[in-house]
């Protein structure tokens, strides 16, 4: 009876094999634009003094959410600095942001396929259950023959463990805009990409952009992990104080992450209900423009539309 | 066994292409033949046993029959309501003519386009150029201002934004949102919203017009004032309109012909008039029961043939002797060639007479008469103010029939006159018979012959 044993795991191990002898080409290449996307970025956060970046940090906040919230993020980011931990905090915000970047850029085209198709919709959705609830320590084994030690399967990992509520969300948000208003664009002979472009997308927005928000918090719980493989930054050194029960670096280091989740949290949430300062400077420019042209428009035109339309008496 | 059905489906297709005339009469904007939307796993096999004679009902467990049979032709510039309560397959109907909805069988035509079974794009082209939509819950575009959404069908045709903004301003202004321009949708009520939606399909400038329940969602001041412009703009821009609705009192008044649907089946398509004075069946006659009738039916509907008549040269004589045989105490006075002249009474007559006045035109009196296409609504104040019959009148002033109180009332209530008893003679004679009689006795000598 004790014999009986599914080779699961044998299979995933054999699958793996057979990807890194065949395709490891392939995984070379990947890993090569991994590693640049993150070089440059971290180069763009962590090479200018630490003031710069806050000030910039303090400025987007301003822009996003108004002063109060500015004065929080500069505060909070100057703590980091306090705390000594600048250096690993840029290094886990660049992986943060490319895993993110790449898992919006993989979910988004996702969410769409699911939301157009309810076949595609019945494939994806066992497979983003299986990404989500697979304990995320568990990407990291073939993560790590495929990519090696480094911030490669620490990017990998995040972008799979992240990716689900992108999709789900983006989903979501296109097959609940109004059944009625797509109806409209297609009675009037729109075609579905243009359908997509100018009615599905823009109003299901709000929703995309909470799914973006839950992707880049997941990314930043998966810093953590990443640090085990090597990919430094925050995750390491939280790594570190648990392997040396050294509670003043794990506090320091864990507030850190904390720091980094509020400030992206708040900027991204906010993006999504478009009712930013930014915004509304952004849609009051809109309009006077609007308003210009349509006031030169009529200017100009006004004989070209009665000449079109036969008027009322 | 999916092979099968397809065959089938083939071999159902197959002779209705060959009677159906490619492209019908310029007069026809809109033909649906022989229609049929089936819901459910195997829809081909669905309509073949409805074409067999299964009802809806037996198929239930099958799938959805939403229309079942449907054949209509619109005429260009009529509009036509289909009406029929919540359920009966309005909407599957409509969205099958401009082809958001595929049909499962039958064919649909629009101006000389067969549009069943045309590839996608070419479809899109029809729904540019030659169907657009007004929909129940306004469907715009909450992102876009009014004028935007008034320019969008424009945009989908591919018009320059300065051109498609300057006819969008002007339709606009057709539709009573001047000023609202730049305004978005959601700042607006709900009847203005439908302005909006209706701007939207009228700028798309196709001749065909296909609003699903489109005031339904509207109070009732606000959807008695869009009924109203609808038939305005309609007489204006010459639109086919093919407008649904639950409401029958709506039906009646925007329809120039009604299709009264029932559980998929259209059951009876006639006028307004038609629908209410001749149900074709228990369900219609139902239906109709609780309409408004008095904003229906018309002077030339209930109107009942002249029986108390004389012409202006037939002298006082004949008149006292005309209403002395019905027993009235008033007679319709017409000239030579039929013309509405007025009314004259009896007691006047009688003076006449006495008086030996060989001319009846002195005592002519003026009476309403009103056209054929009056409502009955409009004729409850004459009749309140006289008890004379109101005379119906044709283009030409010539008198058609009249309308008693009593003929007006059991229009309204519905009850029918004609009970086999004696004819109703309004108003009854005010003088009695002996006292005519004798009077006409006495003047005998002096002229006619009794
Ligand atoms: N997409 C659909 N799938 C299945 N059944 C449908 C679908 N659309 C409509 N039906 C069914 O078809 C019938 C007619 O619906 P509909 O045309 O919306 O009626 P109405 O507009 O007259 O209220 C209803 O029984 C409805 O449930
Ligand atoms: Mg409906």
């Amino acid at each position: 009876m004790n014999d009986f044993r599914i080779p699961l795991g044998s299979w995933a191990d054999d699958f793996i094999a057979f990807i890194t002898d065949n395709f490891s080409f392939l995984f070379d290449f990947v890993r090569t634009i991994f590693n640049g996307a993150y070089e440059f970025v971290d180069l763009v956060l962590a090479s200018p003094p630490f003031w710069v970046i806050v000030l910039v940090a303090g400025a987007l906040g301003l822009m996003v959410r108004g002063w109060k919230f500015a004065v929080g993020a500069v505060v909070g980011l100057i703590v980091i600095v306090g705390v000594d931990q600048w250096q690993n905090a840029m290094d886990s915000l660049a992986l943060v942001l490319v895993a993110s970047v790449l898992a919006i850029l993989v979910s988004i085209p996702l969410g769409i396929l699911a939301a157009k198709s309810d076949l595609a919709s019945k494939i994806i959705r066992p497979i983003l259950d299986f990404m989500q609830t697979m304990p995320a320590f568990v990407y990291l084994i073939p993560a790590l023959i495929l990519f090696r030690v480094g911030v490669v399967p620490g990017i990998e990992a995040t972008i799979i463990f992240a990716m689900a509520p992108g999709v789900r969300l983006t989903e979501l948000g296109i097959r609940s805009v109004d059944r009625e208003v797509v109806e409209a664009g297609e009675a009037f002979g729109a075609s579905p990409a243009r359908i997509l472009r100018q009615i599905q997308l823009p109003l299901a927005m709000p929703t995309v952009m909470a799914g973006i928000n839950q992707v880049i918090m997941l990314s930043l719980s998966m810093v953590v992990i990443a640090g085990m493989v090597g990919a430094g930054g925050l995750g390491q050194q939280v790594v570190a104080s648990l392997s040396r029960i050294d509670v003043s670096l794990g506090f320091e280091a864990g507030l850190a992450v904390v720091i980094l989740a509020i400030f992206l949290d708040r900027m991204t949430a906010s993006l999504g209900t478009g009712s930013t300062p930014i915004g509304r400077l952004l849609a009051a420019r809109k309009h006077r423009r609007q308003s210009a042209a349509a006031a030169a428009e009529s200017a100009i035109s006004a004989p070209v539309a009665d000449l079109k339309t036969p008027q009322p008496a | 066994m999916t092979q099968i059905v397809a065959e089938h489906a083939q071999q159902f297709a197959a002779p209705a292409e060959h009677s159906a005339p490619t492209s019908p009469s310029p007069e026809i904007a809109v033909k649906a033949d022989h229609l049929y939307k089936v819901f459910g796993r195997r829809p081909h096999d669905i309509v073949k046993k409805l074409e067999g004679g299964a009802s809806r009902e037996d198929l239930a467990h099958l799938g959805t029959a939403a229309v079942i049979d449907a054949s209509f032709e619109v005429q260009r510039g009529e509009i036509f309501v289909v009406m029929g309560l919540s359920g009966s397959g309005k909407s599957t109907l409509i969205r099958m003519l401009n082809g958001l909805l595929e049909a499962t069988s039958g064919t649909v035509t629009v101006g000389d386009t067969r549009i069943t079974g045309l590839p996608a794009a070419k479809l899109r082209d029809v729904r540019r150029r030659s169907v657009s939509m007004v929909f129940q819950h306004f469907a715009l575009l909450p992102h876009r201002s009014v004028i935007d959404n008034v320019a969008y069908g424009l945009e989908i045709q591919g018009m320059p934004r300065v051109e498609r903004l300057a006819k969008a301003r002007t339709i606009i202004r057709l539709v009573g949102l001047d000023g609202w321009a730049d305004s978005m949708p959601s700042e607006l009520s709900g009847g203005m919203q439908q302005r909006v939606g209706l701007g939207r399909a009228l700028a798309a400038d196709t001749d065909v017009l296909l609003m699903d329940e489109a005031f339904s969602a509207l109070d009732p001041l606000i959807r008695r004032e869009m009924q109203e412009q609808l038939i305005e703009l309609q007489a204006e821009l010459g639109k086919t309109i093919i407008f649904i609705t639950h409401d029958l009192n709506e039906a009646m008044f925007l329809g120039d012909r009604i299709a009264v649907m029932r559980d998929g089946r259209i059951v009876q398509i006639g006028t307004p008039e038609d629908i209410l004075t001749d149900p074709a069946n228990d369900y219609v006659a139902q239906f109709v029961q609780d309409v408004d009738r008095a904003r229906v039916l018309t002077a030339g509907s209930v109107m009942e043939p002249v029986r108390s008549m004389v012409t202006v040269n037939s002298g006082p004589r004949a008149a006292l002797r005309t209403m002395r045989d019905l027993q009235t105490s008033a007679t319709f006075v017409v000239g030579r060639d039929l013309g509405f002249v007025g009314v004259v009474r009896d007691r006047d007559v009688l003076k006449q007479v006495k008086a030996n006045h060989p001319d009846l035109r002195p005592i002519i009196k003026e009476a309403t008469a009103v056209s054929t296409d009056t409502a009955l609504v409009d004729l409850v104040e004459p009749a309140v103010e006289s008890d004379l019959p109101i005379a119906v009148v044709d283009a030409r002033n010539r008198l058609l029939g009249v309308i008693p109180r009593v003929t007006l009332l059991a229009a309204l209530g519905n009850v029918t006159t004609t009970t086999g008893e004696l004819p109703i003679t309004e108003p009854p004679s005010t003088i009695s018979l002996s006292v005519i009689t004798e009077t006409l006795r006495e003047t005998a000598s002096e002229g006619a012959q009794l």
